[in-house]
């Protein structure tokens, strides 16, 4: 892969402020290579879409330099950029038919008949609306689902090398929603095109990115591909904001090599993977996700008791609410599996964890 | 689609009654509740509104004087062969004289004489006249040499056409006027030349108000893409300034355009004073046709913006945007994407000033002078100067005419479903 590759999008230093006063970007630096799924996570206003509107021409970029396949793109119109993108609401045309949606693009390209017709059906067929009785349709005689396909492929009909999506599966309900995730990840693979996908739904960034920017008060707090994100978060925001996660507090007492022996503030003293905690004497957060704790299992490492505060049945496992450490939102996702005994509320039991599965973060 | 009573039958409720049937009962109190909400306004509307139109209307073909004032002479005037050349036997004329002296007595031969006059001039003195001696008349002598010796137009057989050709109780006359054509000796003929007006003024009433429209389409579409595409706080504001207007008097600001437009006014004086135009050169832009376009697209305008900013707010502003990412220009964009969508405000907006501006009266009265009047300033004449109500009614009635066949015209090539308010 070459360097223009590798750096496909590139965000140099890049700031936005919109009132002269405070920043909704802070100095963004982010390469996205071609071919890549990256997907800006992050919850509103923390300047995700802010910057998807930069790259895609509609904000203008107060500080830094974007640029698309080593070119700077900042004085680039947005139409001359090439770049496709799905807007929330799908923005299809309401007054013009499906097909006449998906020729416009390949229309303002003077293109010819023919060729607009013929690239407007592999278009269709690529989304699955190949049916002749759709393209004469108006957007409105269409369901959500089907909306959403023909934004999808009025974004890819003209081949861009780059599709920009702004939460485009918000407005489908949940199985929808799941379906059209694995139909624009297969989409992207089969294409190979470049994708920048803005979320706030975590779980539909862990299922469909390469990498994922986590976004929150206008800076990235990590990039990272999604396990590495799962299993590695480096701070207390991260952790917090993607899957489930106990937070313990305490302070470092001790340090050495990769483990940190922290004090809790429940009075009770345990290793950590030291991650992003200062040093001796600095307050730190744990973070520990709620299936790697383990129950009545000598053999942990790190041993603390729990009181059953809550138990709630969810078929494939129980997710049980406890009293740790002077927390009482501590939770734990036992297997149901035969092996494990059933709790009982009230009951205290003996709990633990790797200490490599406890990580010792910033305290936020 | 397939219609599912077609094939099985009226579908039955649980009674047994068809279930159409059933829901009209169930919502007839419903329906009826509504109806006595909106009661007193419909009965004020009916009384107030719609009964004195109807009236006004009927009177454009109404034409019961003639008959009633003179009914024993419209019947003997059945025999009597207009095209003749002659006038009418003394049974006529002894008829004649009968209702005279019943209308002189009931002090109806001048109003009948104001009738008659619309369409022969010189009937209504000719009736004064007669009914002032015609209590003198020898009963048994020749009626008809006395009559002609009060007046010798009862001797010309066009008088008695004329009252021949209006003695029914309806009457086609008014609308012939409003059209400049009569009904003459040999049926409906046009006016001669310097008679005719009424039909020159509709075109004009019509051609100005299409060029109001246009100018206030014209001047109005940017600002109402201004307010709809600015964030709401300023958009207020100026909206605020687009509804000031209207919190003044309608008299007042066609004043100010009297103010500004004559030769010694504001912008006269400004254009002398930088030197466009010459002293002695100074431009006449009102009390013609300038003065009543320019005042009322001022006035109008507001009737313009409104309904396209109701319409345009409503278009997202992602579809500019997403036309702009597949490659279009700002132009493009524009022209192919937004302007498409804000047709349905075009449309109300300048059916609301057309038809605003083909009845105006105001305005055109103010700064038209006399090549800047409408239609509806002869009809305001009508009713109230001359006193010529028929004529008014008529007229009232094209004029009514002429926008509703215009607004199915717009119907059948624009639709009127694609209007819309907001």
């Amino acid at each position: 892969m070459t360097d223009r590759d590798r750096a496909f999008v590139a965000f140099d230093g890049v700031q936005k402020s919109y009132d002269g006063e405070t920043l909704v970007v802070k100095n963004l630096n982010l390469e996205i290579a071609r071919g890549e799924f990256l997907t800006m996570l992050g919850p509103s206003g923390s300047g995700k879409t802010t910057c998807l509107m930069m790259l895609a021409g509609f904000e203008v970029a107060t500080h830094g330099q974007i640029s698309l396949g080593g070119r700077p793109i900042n004085n680039i119109p947005p139409h001359k950029r090439g770049i496709g993108m799905v807007f929330q609401n799908y923005a299809l045309f309401p007054h013009m038919t499906v097909a006449e949606n998906l020729a416009f693009p390949l229309q303002v390209r003077r293109m010819s008949r023919t060729e607009v017709q013929e690239k407007v059906q592999r278009a269709l067929d690529m989304v699955q609306m190949g049916g002749t009785e759709f393209a004469g349709r108006r957007p409105a005689q269409l369901s959500g689902g089907q909306q959403q396909r023909v934004a999808l492929a009025r974004a890819l009909v003209f081949e861009p090398d780059l599709v920009l999506m702004d939460e485009p599966l918000g407005a489908l309900d949940k199985q929808l929603r799941e379906h059209m995730q694995y139909e624009i990840k297969h989409l992207h693979e089969r294409l190979g095109v470049t994708v920048v996908y803005v979320t706030h739904d975590q779980s539909e960034a862990l299922t469909m990115s390469d990498r994922i920017a986590v976004f929150n008060d206008g800076v990235i707090q990590q990039l990272a591909t999604p396990e590495d994100l799962y299993e590695r978060p480096e701070n207390a925001f991260v952790a917090q904001f993607i899957g489930e996660n106990n937070k313990l507090d305490g302070m470092v007492t001790a340090f050495a090599d990769k483990e940190a022996r922290v004090h809790l503030d429940g009075a009770e003293e345990i290793g950590a993977l030291a991650v992003n905690c200062q040093g001796v004497g600095f307050r730190t957060m744990l973070s520990i996700r709620p299936e790697r704790v383990l129950i009545a299992e000598p053999s942990a490492p790190n041993q603390l008791q729990g009181r059953v505060v809550e138990l709630i049945y969810l078929g494939d496992h129980i997710r049980c609410r406890m009293e740790v450490a002077g927390r009482d939102d501590f939770i734990v996702k036992i297997p149901n599996s035969a092996k494990h005994s059933m709790l009982r509320v009230g009951e205290t039991t003996p709990i633990g964890w790797l200490t490599n599965d406890c990580r010792a973060l910033d305290a936020a | 689609m397939a219609n599912g009573d077609s094939v099985s039958g009226p579908i039955l409720a649980a009674d047994g009654r068809p279930l159409r049937q059933s829901l009209a009962r169930a919502l007839r109190l419903q329906k009826l509740r509504a109806l006595m909400l909106i009661a007193p306004l419909l009965i004020f509307i009916l009384v107030t509104f719609a009964a004195p139109i109807a009236d006004m209307l009927f009177r454009s073909v109404e034409n019961a004087i003639v008959p009633n004032t003179l009914p024993l002479t419209v019947a003997a005037l059945e025999d009597w062969d207009d095209a003749s050349g002659q006038p009418p036997g003394e049974k006529v004329f002894a008829a004649l004289r009968q209702d005279l002296l019943a209308a002189v007595a009931a002090k109806a031969h001048t109003k009948l004489g104001s009738r008659l006059n619309y369409e022969q001039t010189g009937v209504a003195s000719l009736l004064r006249k007669t009914g002032r001696r015609v209590k003198r008349m020898e009963e048994d002598g020749d009626l008809a040499a006395q009559f002609a010796k009060i007046h010798k137009s009862w001797a010309d057989p066009e008088t008695w056409a004329t009252i021949k050709r209006f003695s029914s109780a309806y009457t086609s006359g008014y609308f012939l006027n409003a059209v400049d054509a009569k009904l003459g000796a040999t049926g409906i003929e046009a006016r001669p030349e310097n008679e005719r007006i009424y039909i020159f003024l509709f075109e004009r009433t019509l051609l100005l108000s299409v060029v109001i429209t246009v100018a206030c389409l014209l001047i109005g579409y940017p600002v109402a893409f201004l307010l709809a595409t600015l964030p709401m706080r300023t958009s207020n504001m100026l909206m605020i300034l687009v509804l000031l207007p209207f919190w003044t008097s309608l008299l007042v600001r066609t004043s100010a355009w009297k103010v500004l437009l004559q030769q010694q006014g504001v912008i006269n004086d400004t254009l002398v004073f930088i030197g466009l135009v010459a002293d002695d050169g100074r431009l006449a832009m009102i009390n013609n046709q300038t003065g009543t376009i320019i005042a009322m697209t001022h006035i109008l305008l507001p009737f313009m913006i409104l309904p396209l900013y109701s319409v345009m707010r409503t278009i997202p502003p992602s579809y500019m945007r997403a036309a702009k990412s597949l490659g279009a220009t700002d132009w493009t964009a524009f022209w192919r994407v937004y302007f498409p969508q804000s047709v349905p405000g075009i449309g109300a907006g300048s059916i609301l000033v057309f038809i605003l501006a083909i009845g105006y009266y105001i305005t055109p009265e103010l700064v038209g002078g006399t090549s800047g009047t409408f239609i509806s300033n002869r009809i305001a004449y009508h009713i109230s100067s001359s006193l010529n109500w028929g004529l008014a009614a008529a007229l009232g009635v094209i004029l009514l005419v002429v926008v509703l066949v215009l607004y199915w015209l717009y119907d059948r090539i624009v639709g009127i479903d694609n209007v819309k308010l907001g």
